[in-house]
This record gives structure tokens, sequence and C-alpha cells, in this order.
């Protein structure tokens, strides 16, 4: 009955072309006009870590002014912390793993025994980190691994580079155990990083969400013995005593810390031991503020800082709002269509068709209206989401048409066509065949 | 123009009303508030830096190496890029205007205050930062030689003389000359005294409405680390081959370090505005389809309802209605019906603007969008409609007689 129905319906609807064409039209643009900021929106609200992010969580201490509040309007805690607490943190080692970090700028010289001098100096945008940030944060690994712990507390002059400085430096060859020179310093590489782009730079949102990845990683400890200064942000409330050891022990903030809890048991320890640290600083005199420390997870993270911007938000409000319109515009031409056909209904009707047969046969012909609408919908999806990208440069990571999001625009078109189809096809079945047998 | 058939007839085809009803209020809900979004960021977009963004560049410059000595480098740059014809004035300096990258401080009035009275974007840079920027002077002086000097990590305390914007002046001494006039830019160091006062000159921060007029230039250049940053300002339409010359002078005459960032001025503004410009270019697009849906629309509605009513309309002709009357009365029809939507859509249009008020803390629309917005869509309906309507018109009398 269906395919008898699927032949009904598409011979119906080549009668009158120019209204089907403008109702799979209709369709088709509310569909990529939603598609398209949903895409954006889904892609950068959601979660980049799925399998962990409950567990990843950012440390955050309120070591702030206590005349004035770090984020007065919205009142959210420091974002980042001191070297003193991170260093601090890092040095308990209370959670199952933490990494302090920053970003830092090195400028990569062909020297060393990378490259040849056909490189000419350039800058690299790099992580001072500790080795947990690899186990933490799960980067896939091509060559060697990360440096050891006992790296970390030497100082050592190492580093790993991801897949693409590798191939800039080595020709994508195995670099491990040779040497780059960044600044003026030997590093030996320890590891070269697989293909690696978390679409949104969640373990550091505080330059941007959607930032350029990292070309290199280097440990935090080296980073701090070679007086490598964070390009990252840095929020001082009172100017710290000049000089590099003065700007250490200031309450500058300037560095991001994570720590990976494994249990929710876990993490209420975490939190009481973070409070018996704020209250032991008290003491010296520091953390004038109330006691407050949060431990946010990635996705309540993502939230708290905002990564979804409000122009993505009202993009997608307008969108669906955008949508609604043209499904009322299909039920519309769908009502004025079934309208029009009234005597064959009639005409079914009274040579025996039921209410039900006719409701499904209108509402598989809603339902091809819908499909159609939804693959012309789906390539100005496409085109929609070029057109993004070539607006937002920085939106590349979250352009991308994935699966699922294939399978949503498809099922949203025909869901919204046979919803807009639902109506009509009422009406439709409530022609009675007596009426309308009869000459008008 | 006798409206009651028309209602009588509108009530029997309530469905047909009621949708294209909610189309035409939706739509103006969401192009009044899509237009007022675009207006908003079109004034954002347009407010001045306070700099001459046509004849200017920006080059940074990056050294590596233990033998770097910024300070050197910076002097040598400088007496090359003030010596390369076409350059009418070049200057270090931290950050610029529209970059999104800065240096910002609190200022207080007093010693005493606990709080800062204004917060400013901090400028460092030489005697020369406001002919580079093009910035105008509108009150007292420039910086003296002599009152130049330096800040590193071992800098304790702010200059004694600094220039500040008049929004900031404004702000800190309301009604009053700033000229003369102390401030503290760190309460527990020395005061700071306003020597010049600046017409205009942005915060990097371009989109933080609170504290994007308020600049303050001082007379230090940044003597730490291997980081500077130099604006220049090029004689008129020598901008481009100016700063092709500075780039590969640079590069030059000193191979420990990276050049980049050149970069004109007009690059910096369409890279500082490039999301409005993407949220403009995105509503406009959806303003657009929005329209030429709704107008398809009503035309295919009219269309259906005119095939519908073809006999009656005969039958109205043989009664001796004009072809005139028809098209009257579908465009009246079509008025009533696009009245009845934008009864609801003004409605609509303005709890939109109500929930974005809340929501984004955007500004109240104002009250001429939704009056201009029902203008246009009553043109719109009354457009889309006089084809199907000319076609009713042009029903013959006979068709009364004749059976379908």
């Amino acid at each position: 009955m269906f395919g008898y129905y699927l032949n009904l319906g598409l011979r119906s609807l080549r009668r009158n072309p120019v209204l089907t064409a403008l109702m799979v039209f209709g369709i088709a643009l509310g569909i990529a006009a939603s598609m398209t900021s949903l895409t954006v929106f889904h892609l950068m609200g959601s979660d980049p870590i799925p399998w962990k992010s409950d567990r990843l969580h950012v440390v955050q201490l309120d070591n702030w002014d206590i005349n004035q509040a770090y984020d007065e309007e919205k009142g959210r805690l420091p974002d980042q912390l001191t070297y003193l607490d991170a260093t601090a943190l890092m040095a308990a080692g209370k959670a199952d793993r933490q990494v302090a970090m920053y970003k830092v700028v090195l400028p990569v010289q062909p020297a060393g025994d990378g490259g040849g001098p056909e490189i000419k100096p350039y800058l690299a945008l790099g992580r001072a980190t500790y080795n947990d940030f690899f186990p933490m944060f799960e980067p896939p690994f091509r060559y060697g691994g990360p440096w050891s712990r006992e790296q970390d507390e030497a100082r050592a002059r190492v580093t790993v580079l991801t897949r693409a400085t590798n191939e800039k430096l080595f020709g994508g060859a195995d670099s491990t155990g040779r040497t780059v020179r960044f600044d003026g310093v030997d590093y030996t590489v320890v590891g070269v990083l697989d293909r690696w782009q978390p679409r949104v730079k969640y373990f550091d949102l505080t330059v941007g969400a959607l930032t350029e990845p990292e070309e290199a990683f280097i440990p935090f400890t080296t980073a701090i013995d070679l007086r490598v200064q964070s390009s990252g942000n840095n929020s001082c409330f009172k100017a710290p005593a000049p000089s590099w050891e003065g700007y250490l022990a200031s309450d500058c903030i300037w560095i991001q810390f994570w720590v990976q809890l494994d249990s929710p048991a876990r993490e209420a320890e975490y939190k009481r031991f973070l409070d018996a640290y704020v209250m032991e600083q008290k003491k010296l005199g520091r953390f004038e503020r109330p006691l407050a420390t949060l431990l946010p997870d990635v996705n309540e993270w993502i939230a708290l800082q905002e990564v979804v911007s409000r122009d993505v938000e009202i993009q997608v409000g307008l969108a669906f709002a955008f949508l609604a319109v043209c499904l009322v515009n299909t039920v519309g031409l769908l009502l004025a269509k079934f309208m029009r056909k009234s005597g064959e209904i009639g005409l079914r009707r009274a040579l025996g068709a039921s209410r039900r047969q006719l409701f499904m046969q209108h509402l598989v012909e809603a339902g091809v209206v819908g499909i159609s609408g939804g693959v012309v919908g789906l390539a100005l999806t496409g085109l929609g989401l070029m057109g993004v990208r070539a607006l937002y440069s920085e939106f590349k990571t979250i352009t991308e048409l994935d699966w699922t999001m294939v399978a949503l625009t498809l099922l949203l078109s025909v869901l919204s066509a046979t919803l807009a189809g639902l109506f009509p096809t009422w009406r439709a079945c409530r022609v009675q065949p007596a009426s309308q047998l009869k000459t008008q | 123009m006798e409206l009651r058939p028309i209602l009588s007839a509108l009530m029997r085809s309530r469905v047909a009303l009621v949708l294209l009803g909610l189309q035409i209020a939706l739509t103006l809900a969401i192009v009044c508030n899509s237009l007022f979004i675009i207006s908003e960021r079109a004034a954002l977009m347009e407010r001045p830096s306070g700099m001459n963004e046509a004849d200017t560049f920006i080059l940074a410059s990056i050294g590596f190496g233990a033998d770097f000595n910024l300070k050197n480098a910076i002097a040598d740059d400088l007496a090359m890029l003030r010596a390369l014809p076409g350059v009418v004035a070049a200057a270090p300096i931290n950050s610029l205007p529209m970059t999104n990258g800065g240096w910002s401080s609190g200022l207080s009035l007093t010693r005493e205050q606990k709080t800062s009275s204004a917060y400013s974007a901090m400028y460092f840079s030489d005697d020369q930062a406001l002919a580079a920027m093009g910035a105008q002077l509108i009150a007292g002086r420039l910086y003296r030689p002599e009152e130049l000097g330096e800040r590193t990590r071992k800098t304790a305390g702010w200059p004694p003389v600094i220039i500040i914007t008049r929004a900031l002046g404004h702000k800190l001494w309301p009604g009053q000359d700033p000229v003369g006039k102390t401030v503290w830019l760190d309460t527990e160091a020395e005061a700071s005294t306003v020597i010049g006062v600046i017409d205009r000159l942005q915060a990097p921060w371009v989109h933080n409405e609170e504290v994007v007029e308020f600049a303050t230039v001082l007379p230090e250049v940044i003597n730490e680390g291997a980081f500077t940053r130099y604006i220049i300002r090029a004689a008129p339409g020598q901008r481009d081959a100016v700063m092709k010359a500075a780039e590969a002078k640079l590069a030059e005459i000193n191979p420990s370090r990276i050049v980049r960032e050149g970069k004109t001025l007009e690059k910096v503004r369409a890279e500082a505005y490039a999301g409005d410009r993407a949220m403009m270019i995105i509503l406009g697009v959806v303003i657009a389809s929005l329209l030429v849906i709704t107008a398809l629309g009503i035309v295919g509605m009219a269309s259906f309802w005119v095939t519908l009513r073809t006999k009656q309309i005969g039958t109205r002709r043989a009664l001796g209605a004009t072809r005139g009357a028809i098209l009257r009365y579908f465009l009246a029809e079509n008025f009533v019906i696009t009245s009845i939507g934008l009864l609801l859509g003004t409605a609509l249009a303005y709890g939109f603007n109500v929930w974005l008020i809340r929501h984004y803390q955007t500004q109240a629309m104002p009250w001429y969008y939704v009056p201009v917005g029902c203008l246009s869509l009553w043109l719109l309906g009354q457009l889309a409609v006089l084809g199907p309507a000319r076609r009713a018109s042009r029903v013959p009398p006979a068709m009364a007689t004749r059976s379908v």
C-alpha cells in the first residue's frame, strides 16, 4: 500500500510543479538555516571529551582584592591561579592527576639539528605544562611519548612537538631524540603528537575558545627556569614587586590549573583539601575575601566561560523562528493543494477508501515533500556552513557537517513536513463524498 | 470599499487566515529585531578609533637568542624607520585600539580610596606616539624628550606626567579641564599629573562599552622581554610601499628576530569587527529569505483562493461587478489579513525585544522600527497579491453559468 501511496503522492506533486517547488524550497530554506546555526551551536557547546569530561576539573580560588570582586558583573571567581598557588597545589599532588600550565610563544630557530637553512626563524605557539597534561587531555602520540615526572622535576630541556611542527622541522620523520632550538635553547624531542584538534580549546579558554592549536609543549618548570613569559592573559589587582621573583610571588593570576578526580568521593575529598589550603593561606594574610573554591568539570567550565557566544545563540533562536515561518508557509500551501483535490478525495471516498487510508495517503505525500526538502536543505546547509566559515575565520573546527547532523537534518525535515501535513491531511479527510461528487 | 463581505468570507476560511496571519506576525517580529541588531552593529563599527587609519600600519618584532638586546634593537629600528622615505612618524607601542589585547589599569582620584575611580587602557610609547597614530591633542602639550623613560619589571611607580583621552578626563573630573589635575595609577606610589588631553583614542577592547573610550598614553617604552610593536604613519598614498620597505629593512638590520604582523590599520579594524560583520550578513540573509518566503506564501494562498472562488467571481462579474471591483476585493482582503497579522506581530516584535534585553542586555528597539516594518509588510502583501488578484479580475462573467 505504501508504494501505491508513494506513487499517488509523486503523481499529485508532479501535477503542480510550481507549488511543489515552492513547498520544497520553503522547507529546504528553513531546514538549512536552522541546521547551519545548530551545527555551529552544537559543535561549540558540545562535550569535547565525553568519556572523561566529568572527571576533569578546573581549580578556581578567590585570591582577589578584598574591596573588589574579580568579576563584579557576573560574580564569577578568577579563571586562573597565581604562580604561588599553582606550584603549591602541584607540590601537594592531592588529585589523581594535576597540571599547571600557561601559553607561551616560542621563537623557533633553524639551528639545533632540525630542518635545514631553508627554514626561516618563526614563532610557534607553545604550552608550558606538566607531564600529566598528556594522560589527562589524551592527545594521541605518533612517535615517542610524554616526558617523565623526573624530567619535570629536573627542569629538563625536552619538548613534545605536534604533527604539523614535526612535518615542518623534520619532514615528518621520527624526530625523537633529535633537538630543536627555541629562543636560543636546545630542547630534545621526546614525543611527537598525531593529528589532534579539539573543537574548542577547553583546557585554556582565557584567550578565546577557538584559537589556533599549540605547536609545541615544554615542561612548565623549564619555562619558569628560563623565565619564559606568559603570552596568555595576565591579571593583577595590585602591582607586583619589581622583579621576576616579585612577579612569581605576586597575586597576579596567569596559570590554568586542572585536576583529574576519578570519583565523586575523590572530588569531595579534593574540595576539602582546597578549602583547608585556602584557610591555611588566610593565616599568612592572603585570600582576604570570603572562602570560595570551585571545581567545575569540563562542561560546567564551557558553560561558565560562555564559550557559545550570544551571537550564536541569537542566530539559533532566529533560525528556528525562521523554520517556523517556513513550516506555517508549507501548512498553508499543502492545505491549498489538498483542498484543491477535494473532488478527487470525494471520489476515492465514494469508491470505498476509508478515512484512515486517505489520511495515510496524504501523509505520505507530505512526507515526500519533507524528504525532498531535507535533501535540498542538506545541500543548502553545506553551503550555509561554507558561508559561516568564510565569515568567521576562526570557526574552522565547528563548521563540519557530521553524520549525526546529516541524520538530524533529514529527520527534522521529514518530521516538520509531516507535522505541517497533519492538519491539511485531517482537513482533506473530512471531505464529504456526496458534496464533492455533485457539481459545484 | 465594503469590508463586511470580506470579513464574513474570511470567517469561513479561518484556518487560512490564521496561517497567513501567523506567518506575517513572525516575519514582522524577526525582521524588526534583526534590522535593529544590524543597525546596532553598524553603529558599533562606525565609531572612530581616533587614529588616522588610512595611512597607518603596524609591525611587530620578536627577538630571540641570548644576545638579543631589546633596548638597542628599538633604538636602531626607530632610527631606521624615522629616516625611511615616506614615513611621517613612527613610534614603539605595546598595544593599539581594536587589537583586543593590552594593558588596563585603575586610576584613583585620591590616595585613600579602596577602589579605582576609572579603568583605562595603558599605551606605553614615546613622544612620537600621537603623531604616528594621528591622534589629535586638544588641550595641554605633548611629552618633552626629557620626560621619556622606559618600563621593565624593575620599574617601580608611574611617570609623573601623563596624557589621557577627553572621555577619561570627563569621567574623572566631569565638566572640568583635566590639564594640571593629578591622579594615582597606583595608590601606593606617586601621583601623576595630566599634561595633555587627546580628543579621542579607543582602548584595545572595542566590545567593552565601559572602557572603550578610556585610554592613557604613557611616556615609557617597554624594554622587557623580546617583543615590541611599531606604529608607523606613511605620507598619504604611500602606505603599502612604505610597509613593504619597512618590513624588509627591519629583518635586514637585525637578523636575530622575527618580524611579523605587517598590517594596515584598515585590516586591524576589519579583524576587530569581523564577528559583527558576519552577524550583520547572516541577519541580512535571514531577512531577505524570510521576505521571499512570506511573499511566496501570500502568492500561493491567494492563487488558491482565486481558483477556489472562480465561480463566485464569475457570478459577481455577471451581477455587474467591474474588473476593478474584483481586483480591489482581493487587495482589500490581503490588507485585512496582513493587518491582523501585523497586530499580532507588533506584540511579538516587542516581546522578542524584551527577551533580547533580558538575556543579552541589548538596547530597547526605537519606536519607529515596528511602524516602518508594518508599512513595508503591507506593501509586500499588496505587491504579492497583485498577480493572483489580476488573474481573478480577468475571470469572465460567463464563468457563472459553467459547471466545474
